[in-house]
């Protein structure tokens, strides 16, 4: 079957690759883009580790069709720092500890900053709600919580 | 139908290391002619801190910054031999090797600044800035990297140390059944408070507080780090993971997240710490390590906090609703040893 052509904005840059038939966006993004940063959990979409946005809505990435993705924008957590300069969510978790084998820790990103967005102030609930579909080993999620809500008061701050 | 509070306590004796055939790990340091050093390890860093610390302990020996050191765990074919990141034992006996290591290679150091200085090798001492100085003098000086490049394009110098910590091999007494299999004990109590509800059997973590003794914290935020994440891994053994409970037979147990239940960010609860530092005399710089103690005695607590809740005493784990539910059932209901003061929280 014929390689079908995919152009999409990944973190604001157009780019065009081609996805194999029927492929899933995490393995376009990881395989056919180069991305790396979307990780591959459970592949069934119970873990979260793939988690990316799409036109600033959180989807898994390997429960969606590459070729869904055509004509819109995808975040991954590779887009988030700009050159040197970290995100606050990133500067956030590190200053919190928030990582520590680092494999969740792309899709806890980029689940706070899909939060973030649309809603600046969030409660502690609602970070708990906003990372409940993220599976963590490590952290026991309370350092990630508080980098989150951190990161929130930074931002209110600046 | 009611929720159910309770308190359990456990407290922990824990051995650093283990001593199948003894417990070794090496360490190799050298620097480069930029005056920076590489620690080469083969004790891998799962997330636990393993490369911060030794780098830590590198630089504090070599008397170098931390920002000079570089720790290589990437390849356990070509590194030095390590026992492995297990047992606890990371800190204190690849600490103990990285020590040896760095002395070896800061000797060398000196001895290169120290014919540059035209002086005693005895004499010198470091300021721990990336400068070599006559003891008393500080005008006389010379910088690491200097040293460095003085041993390597000079005098035809290796900076370099090599380090082994070993615990060997304790055997045991054929007539007492006695051995000495550990050198170093860390230690820990821990306090849980639990809800149990007596209709569906669901136990929640409400509360912990935990007092652990780990010997020197070599860096307290990561001390903290393992002990939060390790305490939920505890009540993840307590309450929710398993491979067993599925039936007829093991071909219908979990195959995935949605089977193989873990608590997740809702289900946590507020874990107050203290952190006793000790420091253990053949510690790396009295360390020990927080290592598996971190999640041991959450089990434990969970299961003696349901028994307080509703007297039954589960021995067998996870605590899952069902077996609080058969044992609520065959004690003729719920029955609480003690009556907590609900208005208290």
């Amino acid at each position: 079957m014929a390689k079908t052509p995919i152009v999409f904005v990944l973190n604001g840059a157009e780019r065009a690759s081609f996805a194999e038939p029927g492929q899933n966006l995490l393995e376009f993004l990881r395989r056919g883009v180069g991305d790396l940063s979307p990780k591959y959990g459970c592949g069934q979409g119970t873990c979260g580790a793939c988690t990316v946005t799409i036109d600033g809505q959180t989807h898994l990435a390997c429960l969606t069709l590459a070729e869904s993705v055509t004509g819109r924008r995808v975040q991954t957590a590779a887009g988030l720092a700009t050159g040197a300069t970290l995100h606050p969510l990133q500067e956030a978790f590190m200053e919190n500890f928030a990582a520590q084998c680092g494999y969740c820790t792309p899709g806890m990103l980029i689940s706070a900053k899909a939060l973030l967005d649309r809603n600046p102030n969030p409660s502690r609930e609602e970070v708990v709600e906003a990372i409940s579909g993220n599976i963590c080993r490590c952290t026991g999620y309370e350092p990630i919580i508080e980098a989150i809500l951190a990161a929130a008061k930074g931002r209110a701050r600046a | 139908m009611a929720l159910h509070r309770g308190r359990g306590f456990a407290a922990i004796n824990y051995p650093i290391g283990m001593n199948l055939g003894g417990d070794p790990s090496q360490a190799l340091v050298h620097s480069n002619p930029d005056g920076k050093f590489t620690v080469a390890l083969s004790s891998i860093d799962l997330g636990q801190g393993m490369k911060s610390v030794t780098r830590q302990i590198a630089a504090e020996t070599l008397g170098v910054p931390v920002a000079d050191v570089y720790v290589d765990t990437a390849d356990s074919d070509t590194g030095p031999h390590c026992m492995g990141s297990f047992a606890s034992r990371g800190t204190h006996r690849v600490g103990n090797a990285v020590i040896q290591a760095a002395q070896e290679a800061r000797a060398v150091m000196l001895q290169a600044a120290a014919e540059e200085l035209e002086v005693d090798p005895a004499d010198l001492v470091t300021d721990g800035q990336g400068n070599i100085h006559v003891n008393g003098a500080p005008s006389r000086s010379i910088t690491t990297m200097a040293a460095c490049q003085a041993a390597q394009f000079k005098q035809g110098r290796t900076v370099s140390g090599r380090g082994i910590f070993l615990i060997p091999l304790s055997e045991v007494d054929p007539e007492t059944g006695e051995m000495t299999p550990v050198s170093c004990f860390a230690h820990a109590a821990l306090l849980v408070e639990v809800e149990v509800d007596d209709e569906t059997g669901e136990v929640a973590v409400r509360d912990m507080q935990s007092a652990y003794e780990l010997g020197r914290a070599l860096n307290p935020k990561l001390v903290e780090q393992q002990l939060v994440g390790g305490a939920w891994m505890g009540m993840s053994h307590a309450l929710w993971e398993t491979t067993e409970p599925y039936y007829p037979d093991r071909s219908h147990g979990p195959v995935d997240f949605n089977h193989y239940l873990m608590p997740g960010p809702g289900d946590i609860a507020p874990h107050h710490i203290s952190v006793l530092e000790r420091p253990a005399p053949d510690g790396p710089f009295g360390g020990k390590g927080p290592g598996e103690m971190c999640a041991n005695p959450v089990l434990p607590a969970v299961a003696n906090a349901v028994y307080d809740a509703v007297g039954v005493r589960i021995d067998e784990l996870p605590i899952t609703p069902e077996k609080v539910l058969r044992g609520i059932r065959a004690n003729g209901g719920a029955k609480p040893r003690q009556r907590l003061a609900r208005g208290a929280r």
